[in-house]
């Protein structure tokens, strides 16, 4: 076992605190302008992307059967698509 | 930085039982997280007013210590597939006390909320507040007792069936990581 530092995890998990960050700021006023609704898609989308990075590298999904790297990844797609629909379609 | 072979066979990290459950799991949570987004759709106001009254500062403290845990059991894994026994225990108790803060933090919160007289049954939002992440320390507190279970199975010879367990109780705290990071983003951030 390498180096703590020099481990994929240890990266993916900097950029998992990082795109945590992001989000909170796009929740606090960061954004486009007026348009909260596309902070609001930002942070749902970004949370969906961690998700996928904890899935992929943190479960090692990346190295699993083809069948359940397809449903977990389904999932992050078809929840975060239904969600930002729902969310769009309460203007 | 990536320290495995590109190419290797599939691998299915722990027991089909236990993918079985996370996946069920996953899917009941989906089915949450839609309808407490529709639910919403329906009164904005309401659920943006209270979501005003949580202190987002607990929720973003509650996130750096799951993601932290989650890494921490990654690395138990690294370690216990290096056959590195000990070290992959160090790792176990680094997860465990994220969780332990987890969960200090959460009661922290409830009592908070609680003592400003908001409670389950104050409105629509605290009601999913309550019950999502209710659910989701149960989760947290079982996810405590397996990764226990994890620390003293690595006291045994090392094998493939302990490898196994370990992969197992893993995925599990893996899980529990990315349902708060959909939770913190729902109940905290959405405007």
């Amino acid at each position: 076992m390498p180096s703590v530092f020099k481990l994929r995890v240890t990266w993916l998990w900097l950029m998992l605190i990082v795109a945590t960050i992001v989000s909170w700021e796009f929740g606090h006023g960061l954004g486009f302008g007026d348009n909260y609704r596309l902070s609001t898609s930002a942070v749902v989308i970004i949370a969906f992307i961690k998700a996928r990075m904890v899935i992929l590298d943190f479960m090692e999904i990346r190295h699993a059967p083809r069948a359940l790297r397809f449903m977990l990844e389904g999932w992050t797609v078809a929840v975060a698509a239904t969600l930002l629909i729902i969310y769009w379609q309460s203007a | 930085m990536s320290d495995h072979a590109e190419h290797r066979p599939p691998h299915l990290p722990g027991e089909t039982g236990v993918w079985v459950f996370i996946l069920g799991d996953m899917l009941m949570f989906a089915a949450f997280f839609i309808v407490f987004m529709s639910y919403r759709s329906e009164d904005v106001a309401l659920y943006v007013n209270s979501q005003h009254t949580l202190n987002q500062h607990f929720g973003a403290l509650n996130t750096f210590f799951m993601l932290t845990s989650s890494w921490c059991v990654a690395l138990a894994v690294e370690a216990g597939r290096a056959g590195w026994q000990a070290r992959a225990q160090t790792w176990l108790l680094g997860a465990m006390a994220c969780a332990l803060c987890f969960v200090g933090v959460k009661f922290f919160e409830y009592s908070e909320k609680i003592a400003a007289g908001f409670t389950l049954t104050t409105n629509d939002f605290f009601m999913y507040y309550f019950m999502l992440t209710g659910l989701h320390l149960m989760h947290v507190l079982l996810g405590l007792g397996v990764l226990c279970y994890l620390w003293f199975s690595l006291r045994a010879t090392p094998s493939a069936a302990s490898m196994r367990t370990l992969e197992s109780g893993a995925s599990f705290w893996h899980m529990v990581d990315i349902l708060w990071i959909v939770l913190f983003a729902l109940l905290y951030l959405l405007r």
